[in-house]
């Protein structure tokens, strides 16, 4: 039933009392290895998901606690040089291509889509459970190559360096390469689903932001992928049998190869932090207690972030020896980039404004969300002018604006939709208190990381570097000691989430009463997701309040 | 077979399978349509970062292009062509005969089609063979004296790159349709409603005729 529906919702009433015993969750819905592991359940699969990004984030996390510990020294503190090569390699590898990509599309997009187009699954079911296994198979042959020598390139792997360096590079890129189709897959099926199970009633402009977001994102998937996938087989070739695509001895061109790694590389970086901006429209909204401000704008500049995205690349090479016109014109479409997103900060911030905000812990995440996002939204535009980003280019600065969006914009769309979603995806709640707490200590922590960053970049430090000087040694240990609380903070959410999940106490079906339409079937769902006929959905999505009637008392 | 058009209320239809998450056979059918369409645009994002790469380095060496590409068959070139334009109708063929019930036709053109993919890569494979012998290679393995130009060995190397992974997408298309021959022989149960198999798999075959038909005056025509 949907609780405490404030106007009335015709037909929002999927579940029924009566069929409650017949349709178990579907956590229970069949309790054999076998019932989950060939699953082609959409809520499944997200969870299986959601299962192996969390450890491959521990893994990625582990690598980035130990270049952090190494770098607390000027000299060789815990590993040798090479050492810290391949562990800076690997925290990106880990971190972007098994962790961040399929964070929030492949577990909450799965989870949440169908149930918010009001469909039983995904348009291809199958094809969504193979997107877990290809997405294992790349993650267990990289993982194979990492712990067979690692490779020491840098997450980017430039040539011509890649193509000679002694290391592993091949197994690790060709898993990179299969892990490419399993998000081709889950970006075709999204589409596919947006556009062909939507229930009777929801319209494309009564979808929820998360869709929009979500949609925006499966495009770019779909149409940035594929370069890399091909360039990836080229590079592995290349290091295999010197075929010198992109080697300069025998005419090759590794701009060229810039080119087409940040085609794909740069919207990549949206692939990343669209699906949080569609997150905390979601949570926004919910936790405003207010309808979301400006609907269609926040709908369309996804679109319009996904579409810019494509087109503001060469903001990577402004010191590779392309041309000072396509600097400045790659400086200035990375600048519409910031204009998409200031409409969102915008909306967001006009959503909260007179708002009766329940400060929850999604709530909290969204805070810090809106400070990591403007500051590293800033320093991106900053370091998109071209006389600007020549002094900062691959110092601590870059780091610091990266992990800025990346982490700060994404991890806390992850952790919010952790929280927020928490009652739904396991129908139990975890407490509140703690969940404010290590939110805390989180975006503290997270900021003490990378602000010595920013400061550290901006006073030459490069990136990628094994010793440095003296003078840098106090924001280094300030950056170490940052980061040491962040890993706390993350211990404490595993520890009372882990808690949660058997002891937590019973949460009901809309503990938030959200207005999302995830929320109108059973916390957790059943196995098709509703019980009895196809519900309808007459309201919009982010609807808490009558415009007409809410705005007479204030109209002073 | 199936004669009546399917509706948005006829969970009885038996042919062909109604998946149940979805509203009807016809919304099962567009989204088997729309993904497929989708697939072919990676493919074609795929192939199009190999163009990108062939159109830098033919900037960059243009005698080299031109010699190189004289040093290719252009007879076998031109019949591969045909014999791959002509499998694409046979192709279409087969979902003209789908779409009418006619199941032994659908057998005989994917048959047809698929021969004639062999012929291809038959073809194929002494062009290939062919290159291996004189040493048109790629890279650091060219050994032709004929051209000495620098930029030949990279020509190869987009070559090679080129067909071969054009060659992969032939092979795969062949698994594809030849699972709906086995099909139309065994059970015989394509009709009006139920041709999205048959018809997926002329669509990919398309394209790598599609492909092809690019690649050919790309590379033998430069």
């Amino acid at each position: 039933m949907t609780p405490s529906s404030s106007i009335a919702a015709p037909g929002a009433t999927p579940a029924h009392e009566e069929h409650h015993d017949h349709h178990p969750s579907y956590l229970v819905d069949g309790t054999t290895i076998k019932s989950w592991l060939l699953t082609v359940d959409h809520k499944r699969i997200g969870l299986m998901f959601l299962f192996w990004v969390l450890l491959f984030f521990l893994v990625g996390g582990i690598f980035a606690l130990l270049i952090r510990l190494e770098l607390l020294t000027p000299g060789p503190t815990i590993m040798d040089a090479m050492t810290y090569n391949r562990t800076f390699t690997l925290h990106g590898l880990v971190m972007i291509f098994l962790f961040m990509i399929p964070a929030i599309p492949a577990v909450f997009g799965n989870f949440m889509l169908p149930l918010m187009l009001g469909a039983k699954d995904v348009a291809f079911p199958r094809l969504n459970l193979l997107s877990l296994y290809i997405y294992l198979t790349g993650a267990m042959l990289a993982l194979w190559g990492m712990l067979n020598g690692g490779l020491d390139t840098g997450w980017t792997f430039y040539t011509p360096y890649s193509a000679h360096t002694t290391t592993t590079v091949a197994p690790v890129l060709f898993g990179a390469f299969i892990i490419g189709f399993s998000s081709i897959v889950t970006g075709i099926n999204f589409i596919v689903t947006t556009h062909t199970m939507r229930a009777p009633g929801i319209t494309w402009f009564k979808m929820p932001l998360f869709v929009w977001a979500i949609y925006a994102t499966s495009c770019i998937q779909v149409l940035a992928t594929p370069v890399i996938g091909l360039l990836l087989v080229l590079v592995t070739v290349e290091n295999l049998f010197g075929f010198g695509m992109f080697d300069p001895a025998r005419g090759g061109d590794p701009v060229l190869f810039q080119h087409l790694f940040w085609f794909y590389s740069h919207p990549a970086v949206y692939i990343m932090v669209l699906p949080a901006f569609g997150v905390m429209s979601e949570i926004v909204s919910a936790f405003s207690r207010k309808n979301i401000f400006g609907y269609r704008a926040v709908a369309y500049s996804s679109l319009g972030i996904a579409f810019v995205g494509f087109f503001a690349w060469g903001h990577h090479m402004f010191v590779s020896g392309q041309s000072t016109f396509a600097g400045g014109l790659f400086g200035v479409l990375t600048m519409l980039v910031g204009v998409f997103t200031a409409i969102k900060v915008f909306n967001w911030v006009g959503t909260v404004y007179k708002g009766a905000v329940d400060f929850k812990t999604p709530f909290a995440y969204f805070c810090g969300f809106l400070f990591f996002t403007v500051f590293g939204g800033m320093t991106g535009i900053a370091l998109g002018t071209t006389s600007l980003d020549i002094p900062w280019h691959d110092t601590y600065f870059v780091v610091a604006h990266f992990h800025f969006i990346m982490v700060g914009a994404t991890i806390m769309a992850f952790l919010a939709a952790i929280h927020y979603w928490f009652p739904k995806m396991f129908g139990r709640m975890y407490h509140e208190g703690w969940g404010l707490v290590s939110a805390a200590l989180i975006i503290l922590g997270f900021n003490a990381t990378f602000i010595p960053q920013f400061l550290l970049g901006n006073n030459g430090m490069p990136r990628r570097y094994y010793e440095y000087p003296e003078r840098f040694q106090a924001l280094n240990v300030a950056s170490t000691a940052g980061a040491s609380l962040l890993a706390f903070g993350f211990v404490i959410i595993a520890m009372y989430l882990a808690y949660a999940l058997f002891y937590g106490r019973v949460a009901g079906n809309n503990p938030w009463r959200s207005k999302g339409y995830e929320w109108l079937t059973e916390s957790p769902p059943p196995t098709h997701n509703f019980v009895g006929p196809q519900p309808t959905y007459p309201e919009e999505p982010h609807f808490y309040v009558d415009p007409k009637k809410a705005e007479v008392p204030d109209a002073v | 077979m199936q004669s009546s058009a399917s509706t948005a209320g006829a969970p009885a239809a038996p042919v062909p399978r109604l998946a149940m998450h979805f509203a009807s056979l016809e919304v099962q059918d567009n989204a088997a349509r729309l993904g497929m369409w989708l697939f072919l645009t990676t493919e074609i994002l795929l192939f199009a970062g190999l163009f990108i790469c062939y159109g830098v380095y033919r900037f960059l060496f243009p005698e080299a292009w031109a010699a190189s590409s004289r040093s290719l068959d252009l007879t076998l070139g031109t019949v591969n062509t045909v014999v791959l334009i002509t499998s694409s109708l046979t192709a279409a063929l087969a979902v003209h005969y789908a779409k009418t019930g006619k199941n032994k036709a659908v057998a005989v053109q994917i048959f047809l089609t698929l021969l004639m993919a062999i012929g291809f890569l038959v073809i194929k494979y002494f062009e290939y063979h062919h290159k291996f012998e004189i040493g048109t290679l790629p890279g650091r393995y060219y050994f032709y004296e004929g051209i000495q130009l620098p930029g030949a060995p990279m020509y190869f190397t987009v070559y090679f790159c080129a067909t071969a992974l054009h060659g992969l997408h032939v092979v795969i298309g062949m698994v594809v349709l030849a699972f709906a021959m086995v099909r139309a022989l065994r059970k015989g149960d394509f009709g009006p409603n139920n041709y999205t198999m048959v018809e997926l798999g002329s669509m990919y075959w398309h394209l790598v005729d599609l492909v092809w038909i690019f690649l050919f005056p790309l590379l033998y025509l430069v």
